[in-house]
């Protein structure tokens, strides 16, 4: 349902920054597209972290095997992460300094999981042999949830940031 | 409807009485209570007998009789007097005899039987059935593969009879005046008429005797009691798969006496089936074999037969249930007190007096370990004396012991002088008889903490060790057309449901009520209908059921065995082959399997060689696939071979094999591609891989890098690659385990070969690892000696395919983390590609809710697997603890061992994901924890000095000596791959076994004494106390032997005994001892018996030999001796007083 609503204000929000320029004559800048671009990817990230959370429900409750669902999962860690450090360097570019320093923390967290990862030949994560460690399930999900937040929170942030842009500008 | 039957014990005893005398008799009998009735029946039995598909007549037969029978049993009983026989009576007497048949309520029913079953024990025939029961019965016992097919579906024929048998346990009203009755008879199955006859001839056929007897049975039932208790054979009571041949003895007894009687009593037999044929002849052809399996098999499905267990039954039978209404486990907990029984495992030595314990705190004078004080009574009828008492302060005193504050500081001499038995929970006496026995199963708390907080307050790891699939001498197998589980939760039926009443149970897990199914009503040790809380799986805590195909999820795979050698350079110096190819031969033979047996060989070095073995082919025929970087199957046919058709090949395979390859000067070894190959070879059936690998694997896939540096051996900072250096193997091993294929690595290599990499193809694939440091077939020959005899063992024994383990608990409980060799394929499924008798598990739990609603918990083990033989087979174990709401009983109740254990099983995890540093501060932090707790939770503990309760006294001194194992230790040079080696070995190996390993049992055994020697069979096994491993209980002038598990050591001081010297070890004196002796001498002397009679005796429950080694105090081989001396300070770590004070400061902080 959430996602849904935040969709549509997605929409509507981009219907209205085309309109809004038209009037006021308002910049595009590049710190806006920035935003939108970021407010994009946000929602592909968004969708990442509830798969994510999904796998690991099945995972725990359902009788899914481990090999599959890390088969799955595991394609599916770099690009996550790449489309985050994506927009991380687009706001380097853009001199978002807050917006930067804000993404930061995930930023060095993903460094340090991604070099923390077990040893694996392929790229990803997760290792079938390991997790269902009841420890490590829950640790994955309890990711899965703070993640889903912070886009959430980042997604709304970049909103308001896109039209805080385009409007101070 | 049973109910009643039972309430009406006399009635009962009536009809059974007149069953029991005559078949006429019974059948008229029970007609006449069910007139309207009895014309169906008459109808339905008359087809039954002769397609006697016993399935039919339960479900179908059943709602038309039954009722009749106007719930009473009766119906079958009516049945029985026509269809039993004398056969049938007197195998019923075999069987059931120890089994809990003779409740009280049902005691007079014997005694109308009383005379019929005297005749049949002095005949002699029924003598030799008996003998071979029991010889029969041992087959089980040693723990191969259970008997085929046919051989059990005899075994359901005697249930099927047993139908009729139920006759006399639950007489129907049986009226003697109803003519009809003979009818009734019908429904029983033919054969068994024609055996009625022995019965009858003890007793008048005649209704009027008939009555007599049941009279007679009412007013004096005494006598039959004692008939009833006199067979012996009853305590040999059928094994399943056994039973045929038994049968079959049974006919040929039978045969004269049936002919005799057809002509005697015909009209009552003949009457009823039509079917039959009428004469006396057919009673014969009845009973000759054909016939009889047939019917043994529909008996079978119908009504599930299940062997029962000999002896167990009589003794778990002793509370008898006098009313069905009591459940077994309504009892509460709390209700018998864990007081003066016997331990049943135990040996008799353990029944012994506490050995005197020196005192060293004089406040404590009266002390006695807690473990030892309910055994020290030896008399059982003490224990029943306390159970009768009830839970009168037996409880609380059993606590008080084990709750004992003990200050580690002044108390020097804590080891108990024998091996403490595990704890018993503290359970009422009915459940702790039933309950699983703690070398199959046990939890580290014996008493299960009411909330996850009581257990953090503790400090305590929850945890399960099993040994699920461990060589059983006794093991009930039970065929049943439905195996009956609770429909939410899946738990099997186990001796902890409850009967709310006879239809319905509920499960001990989930507690949902669950129906009980028909053909559970009818129990075939007892041969009666109604009591389902006495059926096998009710009576046992370890069962085994033959699966159907239902638990399949392909047909059974056949046992398939590849071996994959190693050839190079390196592994022909070593002259491993020789011995594998050796100790195959001899064994090929006794490889289990069946005719489906597949072998195969694989051999490489920088090339894959496969070997064709094709029947009629005149000699092996080498392919070589030189291709390694993609490495492929050269013949998908005749590689896998048949072991019965191409036997010859292989035999000539394994003579001409060691010499192939003597003048190799091949180097390089490419485990990887061999490893590959092995799999794509396997992919199709499954089946077990044994992989030798004698060095580094240097070519293609998965090669592997030294990662060793010698110089950090003994380095005290962290210890690196303890994890694998590629997941090439990991993944090749979760490859295998999809296709069902275990891989069992043994690594023969003087050289790193980075155990830590190649183990994971075993870890995740369920096999196991062998390793032998430094292997050389002539300058090693403990080593060589050890191979030969872990060969011989692992080649022989039993093994399980495809097969996943499901551990439930319950409600509430939730399962953490799974240790040992496996692939965890969901929260409780463990998936097994193959499952060995030595492999152990643990599992650490959580408590996700709180118990508090309830005062049991319960938790089950199934282990669903394909036998060597082709049968499905799922092996269940289930274990029943209390629960708890006081943290001092969370005290009392903890088992030291299992904690340790699990504790070890934890810290190598940890090693491994974290750092071994790390490990072993959460080693000691966890002592420090579990002292503290104990300390802030008792209020009346004088401050200074270090307090543990009694049950948690051992607690700092194993944890020390897990911190002195190879595998944690640290500042002491150890070479990478035995530390490995050894956290394999702690993770994947059963309880006792690494209690060995960790704390090694030392004892003195230059001057042992008869004193309180075991007397066993005609031999005496002396029992020197146990040692503390210190120097300090060494004397030069002793000889000290040193049980580490896997290997012995037995040490001699410089000074020792000359006599020992020369009678036991077979030398003139010291000095002439030489340094590498590995055995003792079979001197004709009696400290040489006595000393191999002790020795024998510690290795008897052992699957493994153990290496042995005589050490001289003088060699330098003596440093491995002294190292397992673990409260001794060495130059890197604390003594255990030190250890103590370390923990003290700890907890002071």
């Amino acid at each position: 349902m959430r996602l849904f609503q935040s969709r549509d204000l997605q929409l509507s929000q981009q219907s209205s920054v085309w309109i809004i320029p038209h009037e006021r004559k308002m910049a595009f800048t590049f710190a806006a597209f920035c935003y939108m671009l970021a407010l994009l990817l946000t929602a592909a990230l968004i969708f990442f972290a509830i798969w994510h959370i999904i796998a690991f429900d099945e995972l725990k409750t359902d009788y899914k095997n481990p090999i599959d669902q890390c088969n799955t999962l595991n394609p599916l860690v770099l690009p996550e992460y790449l489309i985050h450090v994506f927009f991380c360097v687009m706001f380097l570019c853009a001199t978002e300094w807050l917006t930067l320093g804000l993404n930061m923390p995930l930023l060095a967290y993903h460094i340090w999981r991604y070099m923390s990862r077990p040893v694996m030949s392929g790229p990803g994560l997760y290792d079938p042999t390991t997790i269902m460690n009841a420890d490590i399930l829950a640790y994955c999900q309890k990711e899965g949830w703070c993640k889903l937040a912070f886009y959430l929170l980042s997604f709304f942030y970049y909103l308001y940031g896109m039209i805080y842009v385009l409007v101070s500008s | 409807m049973s109910t009643q039957g039972y309430a009406n014990p006399n009635s009962a005893g009536n009809n059974y009485s007149m069953n029991s005398s005559q078949n006429g008799g019974g059948a008229a009998a029970t007609a006449a209570p069910a007139a309207p009735a009895a014309p169906c029946q008459n109808g339905p039995g008359q087809t039954y007998p002769a397609m006697y598909p016993a399935s039919s007549y339960y479900s179908s037969a059943l709602p038309a009789a039954y009722p009749t029978v106007a719930g009473h049993n009766a119906p079958p009983a009516g049945k029985t007097p026509v269809s039993s026989t004398g056969y049938s009576g007197n195998y019923y007497q075999n069987s059931s005899g120890p089994s809990p048949c003779p409740a009280p309520p049902r005691t007079h029913q014997y005694s109308t039987s009383n005379a019929p079953v005297q005749s049949f024990q002095q005949t002699a025939p029924y003598a030799m059935p008996a003998g071979y029961y029991r010889q029969t019965y041992s087959h089980p016992s040693q723990g191969q593969p259970q008997p085929q097919p046919q051989q059990l579906q005899p075994s359901l024929v005697p249930a099927s009879s047993g139908n009729n048998l139920n006759a006399p346990l639950y007489p129907i009203v049986s009226y003697p005046s109803a003519p009809g009755s003979s009818q009734y008879g019908t429904l029983r199955s033919s054969q068994t008429a024609a055996e009625q006859l022995p019965v009858s001839t003890g007793m008048p056929l005649t209704q009027s005797s008939l009555q007599q007897y049941s009279q007679g049975i009412g007013t004096t039932p005494t006598p039959a009691h004692l008939g009833y208790g006199a067979p012996p054979l009853s305590q040999t009571a059928t094994v399943n798969g056994q039973s045929n041949a038994v049968q079959q003895h049974y006919n040929q007894n039978l045969h004269n006496p049936m002919s005799h009687h057809y002509a005697a009593a015909p009209p009552i037999s003949q009457s009823p089936d039509k079917e039959r044929p009428p004469s006396g002849t057919p009673g014969t052809s009845v009973h000759s074999s054909p016939r009889h399996h047939p019917g043994g098999d529909s008996s079978s499905t119908t009504t599930g037969s299940a062997s029962p267990v000999p002896n167990s039954y009589e003794s778990v039978e002793g509370g008898g249930y006098s009313d069905l209404a009591a459940p077994p486990t309504s009892v509460p907990a709390k209700q018998a007190p864990p007081f003066g029984y016997n331990y049943p495992t135990m040996h008799p030595a353990y029944q012994q007096n506490p050995a005197p314990r020196p005192d060293s705190s004089p406040s404590h004078g009266g002390y006695n370990p807690p473990g030892y004080q309910p055994y020290s009574q030896p008399f059982p009828s003490l224990s029943e004396l306390s159970s009768a008492l009830g839970g009168l302060g037996g409880v609380s005193e059993l606590e008080a012991e084990t709750l004992r504050p003990v200050n580690l500081l002044q108390e020097r001499n804590i080891l108990p002088p024998k091996h403490a038995p595990p704890p018993e929970p503290n359970l009422s006496n009915d459940l702790r008889k039933v309950n699983c026995s703690p070398d199959t199963f046990r939890c580290t708390l014996t008493n299960i903490p009411q909330t996850q907080a009581l257990l953090n307050k503790a400090r305590l790891p929850l945890g399960l060790l099993l040994h699920p699939f461990r060589d059983l001498t006794q093991l009930p197998v039970i065929t049943s057309n439905t195996i009956v589980r609770c429909r939410s939760c899946r738990t099997y039926i186990n001796p902890f449901v409850s009967f709310l009443d006879q239809r319905r149970w509920k499960c001990n897990l989930c507690y949902r009520v669950n129906d009980v199914p028909d053909e559970f009503m009818y129990n075939p040790v007892t041969r009666s209908y109604g009591e389902p809380h006495k059926r096998p799986e009710v009576q046992n805590s370890t069962v085994e059921f033959i699966a159907s195909s239902d638990y399949m999820l392909r047909p059974p795979q056949p046992a398939v065995y590849l071996f994959v050698l190693d050839v190079s350079h390196n592994a022909v110096e070593s002259g491993y082959l020789n011995v594998f190819c050796q100790s195959l031969l001899d064994n090929l033979e006794k490889l289990p399997g069946d005719t489906r047996t597949r072998i195969g060989f694989v051999t490489f070095d920088s090339t894959v060689h496969f070997y064709n073995l094709q029947e009629g082919l005149s000699q092996p025929q080498m392919l070589l696939v030189s291709d390694i970087d993609d490495v492929f199957i050269p013949t998908h046919d005749n590689l896998l071979v048949n072991l019965k058709e191409s036997k010859e090949l292989v035999k000539d395979l394994l003579n001409a094999l060691p010499g192939m390859f003597t003048h190799t000067r091949e180097t390089q070894s490419a485990l990887g591609p061999a490893l590959q190959a092995a799999y794509k070879l396997m992919c199709p059936t499954g089946g077990r891989v044994s992989v030798f690998q004698t060095q580094l694997p240097t070519l293609g896939a998965g090669l592997l890098q030294s990662r060793e540096d010698p110089n950090l051996r003994s380095s005290t900072k962290n210890v690196q690659h303890l994890g694998p250096a590629t997941d090439f193997y990991k993944k090749l091993a979760l490859d295998c385990s999809g296709q069902q294929i275990g891989v069992d690595l043994f690594l023969l290599s003087s050289q790193y070969s980075d155990l830590a990499s190649l183990a994971c193809v075993s870890k995740y694939s369920a096999g196991s690892v062998f390793y032998y440091p430094s292997f050389h077939h002539v300058h090693n020959t403990a080593q060589s000696q050890k191979f030969q005899k872990d060969l011989q063992r692992y080649l022989t024994r039993k093994i399980g395919f495809e097969a996943v383990m499901r551990i439930r608990c319950t409600k509430g409980l939730s399962i953490h983390t799974f240790h040992g060799n496996f692939f965890v394929r969901s929260t409780d499924l463990l998936s097994l590609a193959n499952v060995n008798p030595d492999s152990g598990f643990a599992v650490q739990m959580s408590i996700e809710e709180s118990l508090a609603d309830t005062s049991l918990a319960c938790f089950q083990a199934a282990l669903l697997y394909t036998s060597s033989k082709g049968k499905r087979r799922i092996r269940v174990h289930t274990l029943c603890l209390p629960v708890v709401s006081q943290l001092s009983e969370v005290f009392a109740g903890a088992d030291i061992q299992a904690i340790t254990c699990l504790l070890a099983n934890m810290a190598i995890d940890r090693s491994i994901s974290s750092s071994l540093s790390d490990a072993r501060d959460a080693l000691v932090n966890a002592v420090v924890d579990c002292l503290t707790a104990y300390r802030a939770n008792g209020s009346n503990i004088q401050p200074s000095g270090l307090i543990t309760p009694a049950a948690l006294r051992l607690f700092p001194l194993y944890v020390l000596a897990l911190l002195k194992q190879k595998a944690l230790r640290t500042g002491t040079s150890t070479r990478l791959d035995e530390r490995v080696f050894s956290m394999c070995e702690l993770k994947s190996q059963p309880l006792l076994q690494i209690m060995r390993m960790a704390h090694p049992d030392l004892y003195r055994i230059d001057n042992m004494t008869e004193q309180a020697a075991l007397h066993l069979n005609d031999s005496v096994i002396p029992q020197p106390p146990l040692l503390q491993l210190t120097a300090e209980k060494l004397t030069r002038e002793g000889a000290f032997l040193m049980d580490c598990g896997s290997v012995m050591f037995l040490w001699v001081g410089k000074c020792c005994n000359e006599t020992f010297i020369r009678d036991v070890l077979g030398y003139p004196n010291y000095a002439s001892l030489p340094s590498n002796m590995t055995e003792i001498p079979e001197l004709q002397t009696m400290y040489s018996e006595r000393t191999r009679a002790f020795i024998s005796w510690l290795l008897e429950s052992r699957t493994f030999h153990p290496a042995f080694h005589v050490i001289k105090d003088d060699t330098s081989a003596k440093t491995s001796f002294f190292q397992h001396l673990v409260e001794d300070r060495t130059e890197s770590a604390f003594s255990y007083y030190e250890f103590l004070l370390h923990i003290q400061q700890q907890m002071s902080k």
